[in-house]
């Protein structure tokens, strides 16, 4: 092995690969057989992590950043003046398993410039999967980025040897794609997505009868928006991700707050801060979505186009609907508990099994957990003590805010309301 | 009454069963190591039987389950003062009620033994991640590591499923033993290791080793984004006290 040479590839195509934000290794279920390489059967793993508080979980690279495209938010387009650089297929191999072996890694994450053609490129990236699978019984996990425009054929086969798929759709609005990748057509995107998709349903069903099946993508599908490159709504990037989730059946929707890497005048400006407190908040409403049983219609609608930016979006729903409060802690079901804010699913499993013994009173709720800053106002419990009384939504929201804190603070006052000014007021 | 034990899982049940025939509601379990005398106080320095401690095995998993009984292992792994006598809160709690009592997280011991076991679970899921094996000159897969509680002997399986076709063995410097698979099973094993095998030295592994180190060094650097520089929650993730033991960090 060149050391040399392959470090400096690896430096470019690291780098270039670094903006997708998919890192997850779980969800796949492939066992280590016959005394192979690796086992992807547990849990995902983060082996490090970067200085921006990233998990590094698999080797992320790209295969080359040659690429025809000329996509304005992009790093790796035409038109940019980079270094090049483009691995063989036996180098990414044995990068991978050296890395693995030494548990670096749980796996290998391969996308691509698109060189030549997308069927060209996809081929390369499927030759590096089948090569680690077939030849190395390589058992860990396997990310292969979908090539847009990749055709039924190849992405079948690119299935049969990878974890997960992705196609990333980067831009929320059909209008954003057209003004900053005019190349690109939304329909190349969601017909690799639909293949794999329906494979997938067909896959599952034949396991139902017969057990020996292969697996075909066994950690599912996901893809990811850029958020803050274009003028998009909260809604639009939310309503987009439901779509996903329910007509794709993606496993995951990541949003990544643009980083500027371009003096396009379409684009925010280099120097231009990353969004990051709404990335925040746009996870934030996409696990509730998830998780917690919330529709999107309640947490984004024509009233509410974007998410507070102070307070997270379960907050801000309660107090939009107040009348649905105290909850009895003691009696509510589990779909009421994880609408408390302040409470997440763990502390709603905790006291689902803890009210089986005992009533629950203020000092039992904090030993176990509960974020009782926020959660006091909202619910009742064994106790004659009750924080809510007769305070109106902004009340609380202004109780909540003075009591807690946040390194987002200072983003708030983008948009200062009225009763903002009146809470900044009071602290100083 | 204090007990004295000799430090091994099986030495705290069989206290657990002196507690119980010298019909001691609130006695104190110390590993004998820690012991430091006491005047006023009964002391028994019990002997670790592997019939009682079986017994008592048997009815606290009859009682909490093996979930339960897992959990009562793990938390004793953590070695933190005083959670034999938690434990024994625990395991008196869960033989007086008729209920599965593993829940019931009002409960002081029951809450601390969640907690507890909570944290050995972070510490196991950290050694599954940030152990780094180096190839020494013959061929093994070489790591050490330190962590906070025992929980090598929780790691062995899942190394064992991943690494099958290599040989490798992870040691626990501050304890000073470690697990080795020889491509057929996991032993436990304890060595005179030199005071510079944390250092990378030709003379125990490959130039090619050495190699590798600078080029997982490299691709961490590159993949991290400076603009969202995050240093509070890098060091959240990876505790300043694990970076000896990180390729990435040390060099």
């Amino acid at each position: 092995m060149d050391f040399d040479r392959i470090k400096e590839k690896l430096n470019i195509l690291a780098d270039a690969a670094k903006y997708d934000v998919s890192c997850s290794s779980s969800g796949s279920k492939r066992k280590n057989t016959n005394k192979g390489l690796g086992d992807s059967s547990g849990m995902g793993i983060c082996h490090s992590y970067t200085e921006d508080g990233r998990c590094v979980s698999l080797l992320k690279i790209l295969l080359t950043n040659h690429c025809i495209f000329d996509c304005a938010y992009c790093v790796t387009r035409k038109s940019n003046d980079i270094k090049r650089a483009a691995f063989k297929v036996q180098e990414v191999v044995d990068l991978t398993i050296n890395f693995y072996r030494r548990n670096y890694i749980e796996g290998l994450f391969l996308s691509s410039g698109i060189f030549k053609s997308p069927d060209t490129t996809m081929e390369r990236l499927v030759q590096v999967a089948k090569k680690l699978r077939l030849e190395e019984n390589f058992n860990g996990y396997i990310h292969l980025k979908s090539i847009p425009g990749a055709s039924d054929e190849l992405m079948y086969e690119a299935g049969l040897y990878a974890d997960r798929l992705s196609v990333n759709i980067e831009i929320p609005t059909r209008e954003g794609l057209q003004l900053l990748a005019p190349d690109k057509d939304r329909k190349d995107f969601l017909q690799p997505m639909k293949k794999v998709k329906n494979e997938i349903v067909r896959y599952k069903a034949e396991r139902n009868i017969i057990k020996s099946t292969p697996k075909f993508a066994p950690a599912g599908q996901s893809t990811q928006m850029i958020v803050g490159a274009t003028n998009e709504t909260d809604a639009q990037v939310m309503y987009t991700a439901a779509y996903f989730y329910k007509k794709y059946q993606m496993k995951r929707v990541y949003y990544s707050g643009y980083i500027p890497v371009s003096y396009d005048p379409r684009l925010p400006s280099i120097g231009t801060d990353v969004p990051l407190l709404r990335e925040n908040r746009l996870y934030q409403a996409d696990w509730l979505m998830r998780f917690y049983g919330f529709s999107i219609e309640e947490l984004l609608n024509k009233e509410h186009p974007n998410l507070d930016s102070d307070v997270d979006p379960k907050l801000s729903w309660a107090l939009r609907n107040l009348h649905l409060f105290p909850v009895d802690v003691n009696k509510a079901d589990k779909q009421m508990l994880a609408r408390i804010p302040g409470l997440g699913m763990k502390s709603v499993y905790k006291i689902l099994g803890a009210r089986k013994y005992r009533n629950l009173n203020w000092e039992h709720l904090q030993k176990i957990g509960v974020a009782l800053n926020r959660a006091k106002y909202f619910m009742v419990c064994n106790s004659k003590e009750w924080e809510k009384k007769d305070l109106s939504a902004m009340n609380i929201k202004g109780l909540i805010l003075q009591n807690s804190k946040s390194k987002f603070r200072n983003t708030y006052n983008n948009q200062l309301n009225l009763f903002d000014k009146q809470d900044a007021l009071i602290q100083y | 009454m204090i007990f004295i034990y000799d430090a091994s899982f099986e030495g705290f049940l069989s206290s657990v069963f002196a507690a119980y025939e010298y019909r001691c509601k609130t006695p104190k379990i110390v590993k004998k190591e820690k012991f430091i005398g006491d005047f006023f106080e009964d002391v028994e320095e019990v002997i670790t039987s592997e019939e009682k401690s079986a017994r008592v095995w048997k009815k606290i998993t009859e009682k909490c389950g093996t979930r339960g009984s897992q959990q009562i292992y793990w938390s004793f792994l953590s070695e933190l003062e005083n959670i034999e006598n938690t434990l024994f809160q625990y395991i008196q709690h869960a033989l007086v009620s008729a209920k599965d009592i593993t829940k019931d997280y009002a409960h002081p011991a029951v809450l601390k033994v969640a907690q507890t076991v909570k944290q050995v679970g972070r510490e196991k899921h950290r050694m599954d991640a940030f152990v780094r094996f180096r190839k020494t000159k013959d061929d093994i897969f070489f790591a050490t590591i330190a962590p906070d509680f025992n929980v090598l002997p929780l790691n062995a399986k899942h190394f064992k499923n991943r690494y099958a076709d290599q040989k490798w063995c992870i040691y626990d410097v501050k304890r000073n033993y470690g697990i080795y698979y020889d491509l057929e099973k996991v032993e436990v094993i304890q060595l005179e290791l030199p005071t510079s095998i944390l250092e990378t030295s030709t003379d125990f592994f490959t130039t090619e080793e050495i190699q590798f180190q600078h080029l997982w060094k490299n691709y961490f650097n590159s993949t991290n984004i400076t603009s969202r520089k995050n240093t509070k929650l890098h060091q959240q993730h990876v505790p300043k006290r694990y970076w000896k033991y990180l390729s990435e960090k040390y060099l």
